[in-house]
């Protein structure tokens, strides 16, 4: 245990690691809350596979591997397939899961077409890009912590000057309305902040596990509190806490992925959250069900066994 | 047979048996399950992997399938508390199960082919080479009897039970009364479909599974409106993007599974923007033409709703239009313009008057 | 209302005219709204007066909840405008308070009654300004209008139906408003919130503020109303309630199905 605090701090890639992990799940755990209230959690893992084809492209146009250029990429793609996803909901009569089947699925492979494509051209050169199909956290360095580290910063200090206005949204959009606020352009700044959470979390768990960060700490924070200020912290902390556990294990165990660590922390968080939190704990349930079983079996069954008496005619 | 027929007929076939069961899937608004079961049969996969110490069909494909039907109890299961909704819910269970599935690859088979990026977008290029084989005998690739059992499977489903999915799908209430179990139902389908891209997944990989059953079925849906044809469409459309991405792939040597999936991205878009009924640009023409007629009703009724009225003669005033209605000098005189042409109004000076024709057609409209 | 005028200082509206030089609270003219092509109300004309209590009246399509929310500004107007005390509504959006179908909100959200009713504060701070003691203070005021100041921190999803229409109303309250309009605001509520909801109203009304209610119940409706306005698509007839709730407008509203009512309605509408 005391090893693995010191290496915390003073090893330099778990310290990298561990760092850009935690401060991942805090921005997506923050963010979550409000795209689970919207019921737009799996906006998160439509917006992560639409920006592969924009990391690509960023890499074609500009040849070059920096992972501020390939973020870029990766949020105007991932905008885009936003963009894309709220015509066909607003035009067509394609449903939201349609929507968003249909814009995750062909710009994903759009994505790997164009990834295999520069692979075979200069195979030296694609190394860095498929990272983000699983993610790297490992490989972070501390440029990578930095961008991580402003961008999160932006994203956590527009949240909280907006706070309130969020809220609104995220409760009433039409009483948000009336009162004058411009609605959408609070939807797009916050669908914005949702995609900066996502290119973060690119570089760290990847595409496919992307969707996890964004539900699995609001869902946990939502059963312990009744409060969105207090779930929002809650969801926060369980987001970096599950950063940082899978990290350190990812590192202590070799040939452990730190990703899929991450995610089976949170998962851990999430089920037990699910199952033990007050209140709304599913344990607690059943428990009180099972009492009430037992209560009602004695005299359950003396009026089963009066009732054919009193059936008789 | 060439690697090049056996590729585009596995891809033809993969593309028909997940189109089928898309339509319902997307009539039921339930087209991320398939996204979360293809993720999620990963350590299925690994287990059977493991059990059967090598890759074997058989046992990979016993051990997706209990994979897939742990996904949709699981979603289902959580649904059912109430302490999340639908799209947590799967958001929740597919990235666990697809974590435990890559930490059982990295932990247990780090030096074995069985590695993660062809999973997640296949290696249908393959697919020539995989000779099945009955004691001697040469049967031809596996993958395009996997892929044809499935076809068959999912036609069968579909034509033994085309009722009851089309009556559950559609009104569940009176299916319910009817004795036919919406619920039933839906596990049938969702068995069909862990089955379907399972099957398809060992051939393609896991996106390419997702892009063919959702998105040959949504192109059907935005070109017709007949169940039947759709479910004919999506068939076709699927056959098309299979068959005309190999080509694509081939000649600029990426993907041929990206490249699939992209050319149904295609045709997608292309029923979006061209499809006469629901297609964008359609849809613009017929607003505009809408709005024009719809000014020259509103017209009327304007005129009609204040005829004998004591503001009558202010509000039938041609100034009055912009000012009133809110509508551009331009937009007024054009849509004046219109009801004069159509004999609805006529003009004395400034002021206008329904005709017969327009109090009729005043009448005609209020009443619809 | 030294409150009001204290924070309407800190606040200095674009025009904000006082419903004093204002008889009409709800000016309508020519008003069509259309869902794409399909018209859902025609050509209305329409004046509320100021300090009634009004109800909107129709069969189920006839366009009273499209009526309000264009009144709200909440939906494009095909053609036409509206005033509220004589000025464009954007202009006048502090003068109007807005209580929605309960229906409309996910009630599981994590928030508090007294946090819901905070957020009828909101107009008045504007952009990024944080409710402080103060807007506490008077949503838990508006709370104990309703009767609802001990349950100021339960959940929403553990109030009853009724309970919640009074969070409603009491967000509205918070709102300090001279215009209230309210979407069904007795739809499926118990006995005690609609004796609390009449309360209010008359509590309004005795203040001089204007109410608006789409309404769907005929026989209570000439209890609580003094004014009525009679839609189904187009305007059917507005006027002083007793003079408007005549058999033969409501013949005309709902056409056919008036029948299906019952005489039981048409005699009251004759008393």
């Amino acid at each position: 245990m005391a090893e693995i605090l010191r290496d915390l701090v003073f090893d330099y890639t778990l310290r990298n690691v561990a760092l850009g992990s935690a401060l991942l799940g805090i921005v997506s755990g923050v963010l979550g809350c409000f795209a689970t209230l919207r019921r737009q959690g799996l906006l998160g893992d439509t917006l992560a596979h639409a920006a592969l084809p924009g990391v690509c492209l960023a890499f074609l146009v500009t040849g070059s591997k920096e992972s501020v250029v390939l973020l870029a990429g990766a949020a105007v793609a991932g905008w885009l397939g936003t963009l894309v996803l709220l015509r066909i909901v607003r035009d067509t009569r394609l449903g939201e899961d349609a929507a968003m089947g249909i814009v995750l699925s062909t710009f994903f492979g759009f994505g790997i077409a164009l990834l295999t494509f520069i692979s075979k051209r200069n195979d030296a050169n694609q190394a860095g890009l498929d990272k983000f199909l699983f993610g790297q956290a490992a490989a972070l360095v501390t440029s990578d912590v930095v961008t991580i580290a402003a961008l999160g910063a932006l994203a956590l200090l527009l949240v909280a000057v907006f706070f309130k206005e969020f809220k609104l949204l995220s409760f009433d959009p039409e009483f948000a309305a009336s009162l004058g606020f411009n609605t959408h352009r609070l939807e797009v700044l916050l669908t914005s902040l949702t995609v900066v959470a996502v290119v973060i979390g690119l570089q760290t768990v990847g595409v496919v596990l992307m969707a996890a960060m964004l539900i699995g700490p609001a869902a946990a924070a939502r059963q312990w509190t009744n409060d969105l200020g207090r779930m929002i912290a809650l969801s926060a902390l369980f987001g970096a806490a599950s950063g940082v556990t899978g990290a350190v294990l990812s590192v202590t165990e070799a040939s452990l992925p730190t990703g899929p660590m991450i995610v089976l922390s949170l998962t851990a968080i999430v089920v037990v959250s699910l199952l033990f939190a007050p209140a709304r704990g599913l344990v607690w349930d059943w428990a009180r069900q099972r009492r009430h079983d037992r209560d009602l079996a004695p005299p359950l069954a003396a009026v089963q066994t009066a009732a054919p008496e009193r059936g008789q005619p | 047979m060439s690697s090049t027929t056996a590729i585009l007929l596995t891809g033809v076939l993969v593309a028909s048996a997940c189109a089928l069961l898309g339509n319902f899937l997307i009539l039921r608004r339930m087209a991320m399950m398939s996204d979360a079961i293809s993720h999620a049969i990963l350590p299925g996969l690994v287990a059977g992997y493991f059990l059967a110490h090598g890759p074997n069909l058989l046992v990979g494909f016993l051990g997706a399938a209990a994979a897939a039907a742990v996904t949709v109890f699981l979603v289902e299961a959580l649904q059912k508390t109430r302490r999340v909704d639908g799209g947590s819910a799967m958001g929740i269970v597919f990235p666990a199960m697809f974590a435990l599935g890559v930490v059982l690859v990295s932990k247990f088979f780090a030096d074995v082919h069985l590695d993660t990026d062809a999973i997640l977008y296949g290696n249908i290029e393959f697919s020539a080479f995989d000779i099945l084989y009955l004691g001697d005998r040469e049967l031809g690739p596996q993958s395009l009897w996997v892929m044809g059992a499935l076809c068959a499977l999912n036609l069968s489903f579909l034509g033994l039970f085309y009722k009851e999915l089309k009556l559950t799908t559609f009104d569940p209430g009176l299916a319910a009364a009817l004795g036919f179990s919406p619920l039933l139902m839906h596990y049938a389908t969702m068995t069909v479909l862990s089955i379907t891209t399972v099957g398809a997944f060992t051939a393609v990989g896991a996106i390419l599974v997702v892009a063919l059953v959702i998105v040959p079925a949504a192109t059907a849906y935005l070109l017709t409106d007949r169940l039947a044809v759709m479910i004919g469409l999506s068939v076709a459309i699927g056959a098309v993007a299979a068959v005309a991405g190999y080509f694509v792939a081939v000649a600029l040597d990426a993907s041929i599974a990206g490249a699939m999936v992209t050319m149904t991205g295609v045709l997608f878009a292309a029923a979006l923007l061209f499809s006469p009924s629901q297609g964008l640009i359609a849809k613009a023409r017929r607003t505009r033409r809408n709005r024009a007629r719809f000014a020259a009703e509103m017209l009327v009724v304007h005129l009609f709703t204040h005829e004998g009225s004591a503001a009558q003669a202010a509000e039938s005033l041609v100034a009055h239009l912009s000012d009133e209605l809110r509508w551009s000098v331009e937009t007024a005189r054009q849509t004046v313009a219109r009801a004069l042409d159509q004999g609805l109004v006529s003009q004395a000076g400034e002021r206008l008057a329904l005709t017969d024709d327009g109090r009729q057609t005043a009448r005609q409209v209020l009443a619809r | 209302m030294p409150q009001q005028a204290a924070t309407l200082e800190g606040h200095p509206p674009p025009i904000e005219s006082r419903p004093a030089d204002a008889a009409e609270a709800v000016t309508v003219r020519d008003l069509t709204v259309a869902y794409r092509d399909k018209p859902v109300l025609w050509d209305v004309d329409l004046a509320i007066p100021a300090g009634t209590l009004t109800a909107i009246i129709g069969p189920n399509g006839a366009g009273k909840t499209s009526l309000i929310k264009a009144v709200l500004g909440l939906l494009p107007l095909a053609a036409g405008s509206v005033e509220i005390f004589g000025h464009p509504y954007a202009q006048q959006r502090r003068l109007v308070a807005y209580v929605p179908q309960r229906g409309s909100v996910d009630w599981e959200f994590p928030t508090s009654a007294l946090d819901v009713v905070t957020m009828g504060t909101y107009g008045q701070l504007g952009w990024v300004r944080r409710p402080g003691a103060e807007q506490r203070g008077r949503a838990l005021a508006c709370l104990d209008q309703v009767g609802m100041a001990e349950f100021a921190g339960r959940q929403i999803s553990q109030l009853s139906g009724g309970q919640q229409q009074r969070v409603f109303l009491a967000r509205a309250l918070a709102q300090e408003a001279d215009l209230y309009v309210m979407d069904e605001p007795f739809a499926g509520v118990d006995a005690t919130t609609e004796r609390a909801i009449v309360t209010l109203l008359q509590d309004l009304r005795a203040r001089g503020k204007t109410v608006v209610c789409v309404h769907h119940d005929l026989e209570s409706a000439p209890d609580y109303f003094d004014w009525l306005v009679l839609l189904n698509v187009r305007l059917i007839a507005a006027g002083p309630f007793a003079e408007t709730f005549t058999p033969e407008n409501l013949g005309r509203t709902y056409g056919g199905r008036l029948h299906l009512l019952g005489e039981r309605y048409l005699a009251v509408g004759a008393r």
